[in-house]
């Protein structure tokens, strides 16, 4: 098979091709390996790891020769550099990591080794997780492998996970890990194409990631299929007893719950998401979701998500306070940079200060000021009062409706360096991902159409919290109403 | 909530980073913004209402207390950018 | 009460009192706790505040913790919450210390102390609450560096909030020496000050009898009873002196110089704490299963007060004489095991006179007593049955502490067994009466007060051997002739 048909291949087809000896594991991470490199240009790797790559393909095709495979067997994934990976740089796409090898492994990605998967690198992020754009990470930005038709401008690949989703749309990795603490699993993947789910809070352990926002923080799984994503998180997601919020909840094989019936499910239309100055594209692939689901035998059902409106400052409050103490302890002292100055506490200032980027120090600041002394009631309290009613929100309305379905993002991929100024315009990116962290409820980004101008949009199945199952079965329906095919121009383009 | 230099100037001390005095003009603003646009929230009436701290629905889960970590040395100072004889360093602290 | 220039001042304490809990592992990591480890072989990734890291609290820790509150009489709350407290110090690896600020596990207690004057005082606890202890800084090792070591990062500690119910430097030590005898009881705690396993800061203030409160100053982490004592009577004085001269006292954090005697405010800049506590999202809050209590308060051994009042009932001691066997733990178990089955006062006063000398002039505590409560126990059977005098048996004892060696064995040994036998005192009786016939001649005649003369020259003449009441016996009955 030549590598293009390889590279080709989706998640369950290639688990499919090693299990039927088509080709092994050692080609596949060869092949992929090969298109790690080449897709250097979109700067979606940090670190890529070949050699290990090959050597975790060696055990794999050895299982595979024994007829003792594994899940995912031979599988080529990409970490996004927030897990930490024993003996391997983690960066968190940060200054202040400088050279930091973890000497444990993150619990998720370890479930993947042990479920046979090859890891092919660590992928490029927002700075410690922070950004719906990937251009604040310390190694430079990533490019989304699309363009918009006859305009060459590098595109934003969505954030902070956008490393992992460039990488998956540019068939450079078969599937990715990301996290998900306001959006960063749906929205990159909205941008670039793929499909990405964050799960339930507590579904998947946070053990080994590093920390943005303890409350919010999900790592999920990214891949160009639901079925790829299914089977990705049948192995990520489990109790794991060294994460206190990890929920001692079994895990189905999400696999099974493909079934491609929704007949009779009854699907929640929040009315509060037809926000003023979404593109009129978005609005109707949205429609067309409802159609697409009410054919398939669904009842869509009008229902209120009152609290919308308030989500995203909510988040950002509590998601900021949590990062201010988090990130303390980025000190010089243990690991990563060091900017040695007078005295300890200008050591402190110093290494922080050149440590961290512009937006992770004003996120810090703002988390130390809600949390300090006068302010706390005000800014921490209230916001916490608010998620409460935002919970209270899609607990009322999982009592109408199995699912909701919303668009991913108000907005398709922009251009680097198109939006700047403003934080706060960049913040709105999260307009409709924030709520279900904030509930910590399960929900998916599925690419659903193409906007006008040529680019990938995502609708968003949003679902009760541990029913991971009625999320992935309405998302499977989604996509295959949906079809598709379209290929982002970094693989349509000269030379692949 | 508009932020004068004085508090960035206090928050950036608390949170330990240095911020150029030439800088903190424009970070007041920055910072001023972002708070007034959270602070929408008062249109909320949230009386009554408890604060969720975690989407967590357990309560805390306990382990035994059993000797299964430490002793890796080794792995502890193996990142730190200084060290001697089995400590980390730090400029001198006064107390 | 303090006499000042201007009148009479009261001085209010109270004090905060970490008590290290006594668990193999750490409160939130697999670490061990062990004392003088070498610098950071204790350590796991949790506690170096590694990033993606989590706590996970350890079970038995909670449990010590509802066992003191339960031994201080204490509220246990059944919902808890641990918060993170924020401040940057090399020793506080996360860059927060795990608490507990809103929602202790332990709410209001109380300690009751026995005062010198025989009555008893009732001190309140206002809460304890579980935390992460922090690392070791060594500032003496480099001139210009800072040693970090941080075997004792996250270690359980025990933080016990007294009322500002102590109202000098003594009463402050009661309770001290009751809060570690509670604790040792329970073995929740070691108390052993030295190692730092009980450490004690100190809020001090001075006002009239019955004015509000006046500014206190936080007298910080004074490592041994007596310092605790002199810091306070030191730093009332001084709030005294300052007030008296027209002075405000400062609110300040001060340190407690040993050498000199003296308090001094820390050089540190105090920048004003905004310690931003909130709660921690990596923990869920902790909530105990009342069942779970009930079972750990039915587990509570016997302490100090109830183990008074039964030494009082049980052994027919004295108030001051049980108060005293039972402060130390060790001590009363000891007591117990010399009075089994024997006269309890005669045990109270050996444990309590020549057993506490001896331990004294060898500066060591009862658990490394010489003399096991075995052969103590022994020693006074030997006595009881007639072997020994009581007057030999001091001597036995004197042995007994230099070489450990059972008492029967040193009385075989050194021939000390009492002489028991007539004929032999008899005669030697009529030696001694042989020997001295003027002074027999002057006995008889009345000089009454020779008789005591004729017991030494006896005793004497057998090497103290004779059993007191046969020579008494039989010298009378010579000497009458
Ligand atoms: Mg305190
Ligand atoms: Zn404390």
């Amino acid at each position: 098979m030549s590598d293009l048909a390889l590279l080709a291949l989706n998640l369950t087809e290639a688990r499919d091709g090693l299990a039927r000896k088509m080709f092994s594991a050692r080609e596949l991470a060869a092949a992929y390996n090969d298109a790690v490199s080449k897709a250097k240009p979109l700067n979606a790797y940090i670190t890529p790891t070949p050699e290990r790559a090959l050597a975790m393909a060696d055990a794999a095709d050895e299982r595979l020769a024994r007829g003792e495979a594994l899940p995912l067997d031979g599988i080529p994934i990409a970490v996004k550099d927030l897990f930490c990976t024993k003996d391997i740089l983690t960066t968190a796409g940060s200054h202040v990591l400088d050279g930091f090898h973890p000497p444990y492994e993150s619990t998720v990605s370890d479930k993947l080794w042990q479920a046979g998967g090859v890891m092919l690198g660590k992928t490029n992020l927002d700075e410690f997780a922070m950004g719906s754009s990937n251009t604040t990470s310390w190694y430079g930005p990533v490019e989304n492998p699309w363009r918009r038709p006859g305009d060459n401008r590098p595109l934003v690949p969505g954030g902070s996970s956008g490393g992992s989703a460039a990488a998956v749309a540019a068939h450079a990795a078969l599937a990715a890990i990301g996290t998900d603490t306001g959006g960063s699993i749906r929205q990159p993947a909205s941008f670039c194409g793929i499909v990405g789910l964050k799960p339930t809070y507590g579904r998947c352990s946070r053990c080994g990631v590093v920390a943005f926002a303890s409350s919010l923080d999900h790592p999920g799984p990214m891949a160009r299929t639901v079925r790829d994503v299914a089977i990705m998180l049948s192995a990520m997601a489990g109790h794991d007893p060294r994460d206190s919020t990890s929920a001692p909840v079994p895990v189905a094989d999400f696999e099974k719950a493909l079934t491609g019936d929704i007949r009779g499910l009854r699907v929640g239309i929040p009315q509060e998401y037809r926000v003023d100055g979404m593109p009129r594209d978005i609005e109707a692939l949205w429609q067309q979701g409802v159609e697409w689901l009410r054919t398939a035998g669904a009842e869509p059902v009008e229902i209120s998500l009152s609290m919308t409106k308030y989500a995203l400052p909510t988040y950002y409050i509590i998601a900021l306070a949590e990062a201010s103490s988090n990130l303390a302890r980025y000190d010089g002292v243990r690991f990563g940079l060091r900017v040695e100055g007078d005295g300890l506490e200008e050591m402190y200032e110093l290494t922080r200060a050149a440590g961290f980027g512009a937006e992770v120090r004003r996120r810090v600041l703002i988390g130390t000021y809600v949390l300090s002394a006068g302010y706390y009631d005000a800014y921490y309290l209230k916001a916490q009062r608010v998620r409460t009613l935002i919970a209270r929100d899609f607990a009322a309305a999982f009592e109408r409706v199995d699912c909701i379905l919303t668009p991913t993002a108000p907005s398709t991929a922009f251009a680097i360096g198109e939006k700047s100024g403003d934080p706060i315009e960049m913040y709105l990116n999260d307009v409709f991902t924030v709520p279900a962290n904030l509930a910590g409820v399960p929900a998916i980004s599925v690419p659903a159409g193409l906007s006008g101008d040529g680019l990938p949009l995502g609708l968003q199945i949003t679902g009760r919290a541990f029913d991971e199952e009625t999320v992935l079965r309405v998302a499977q329906v989604l996509e295959n109403a949906a079809s598709f095919r379209h290929l982002p121009s970094f693989l349509a383009g000269a030379g692949r | 909530m508009a932020l004068d230099k004085e508090t960035v100037a206090h928050i950036a001390t608390l949170a330990r980073i240095r911020v150029a005095e030439a800088e903190l003009e424009l970070l007041a603003n920055e910072l001023s913004h972002i708070l007034s646009w959270v602070e929408q929230l008062n249109e909320v009436d949230t009386t009554g209402v408890a604060p969720m701290a975690s989407a967590a629905a357990a309560s805390l889960p306990m382990r035994d207390d059993a000797v299964n970590d430490g002793g890796c040395r080794e792995a502890i100072l193996g990142n730190a950018p200084r060290v001697a004889r089995g400590f980390f360093t730090v400029p001198k602290v006064v107390e | 009460m303090i006499e000042g220039r201007t009148g009479k001042w009261e001085t209010v304490i109270g004090l905060e009192v970490h008590a290290q809990v006594i668990s193999k592992a750490k409160l939130f990591s697999g670490a061990a706790t062990g004392f003088g480890a070498k610098p950071n072989t204790q350590v796991s990734p949790v506690d170096a505040g590694f990033p993606g890291m989590l706590p996970v609290i350890n079970r038995f820790c909670i449990e010590q913790a509802v066992k003191t509150g339960l031994g201080l009489a204490a509220e246990i709350n059944l919902h808890s919450v641990f918060e993170r407290k924020n401040y940057f110090y090399p020793d506080l690896p996360a860059g927060y210390q795990i608490s507990q600020y809103l929602q202790p596990v332990v709410g209001h207690g109380r300690v009751s102390l026995d005062m010198p004057n025989g009555t008893v005082r009732e001190i309140g606890i206002t809460r304890l609450h579980l935390e992460q202890d922090a690392g070791k800084s060594l500032h003496d090792r480099h001139p210009s560096l800072t040693y970090v070591d941080l075997n004792r990062a996250g270690v359980a500690l025990m933080e016990i909030v007294s009322e500002p119910d102590l109202r000098s430097g003594e009463e402050a030590g009661l309770y001290l020496r009751k809060l570690r005898s509670i604790l040792r009881y329970l073995g929740t705690c070691d108390g052993n000050m030295e190692e730092g396993s009980l450490r004690c800061d100190a809020n001090v203030s001075v006002r009239r009898p019955g004015a509000p409160l006046g500014t206190r100053c936080e007298i910080k982490n004074v490592n041994s009873i007596r310092y605790v004592m002199q810091a306070i009577e030191y730093e009332a004085r001084r709030q005294i002196e300052v007030i008296e001269e027209g002075g405000t006292v400062e609110q300040q954090t001060r340190l407690f110089d040993a050498a000199r005697g003296v308090t001094r405010p820390m050089r540190s800049k105090e920048e004003a704490h905004d310690y931003r506590y909130f709660p921690d999202p990596d923990l869920l809050p902790l909530v105990l299963d009342p069942d779970w209590v009930e079972r750990i308060r039915a587990d509570l051994p016997e302490l100090p007060d109830a183990r008074k009042a039964r030494f009082m009932s049980e052994y027919g001691l004295s108030a001051d004489d049980a108060g005293v066997l039972v402060a130390e733990k060790e001590t009363a178990l000891y007591f117990e095991r010399v009075a089994q089955r024997r006269e309890s006062k005669v045990a109270a006063n050996w444990v309590m006179g020549d057993l506490f000398g001896a331990l004294n002039r060898l500066g060591v505590g009862i658990h490394l007593s010489p003399v096991s409560a075995e052969q103590l126990g022994a020693l006074i059977d030997l006595i009881a049955d007639g072997t020994i005098s009581g007057r030999l048996a001091k001597d036995v004892f004197a042995e007994m502490v230099a070489s450990s060696a059972d008492p029967a064995a040193i009385v075989e040994a050194k021939g000390l067994r009492q002489m028991t036998d007539s004929s032999a005192i008899e005669a030697a009786i009529d030696t001694v009466l042989a020997s001295q016939a003027g002074r027999v001649a002057e006995y008889r005649a009345g000089r009454d007060k020779l008789y005591g003369f004729f017991v030494g020259q006896v005793m004497r003449a057998t090497q103290g051997k004779a059993n007191p009441a046969l020579v008494n016996q039989l010298l009378k009955k010579k000497l009458a002739g």
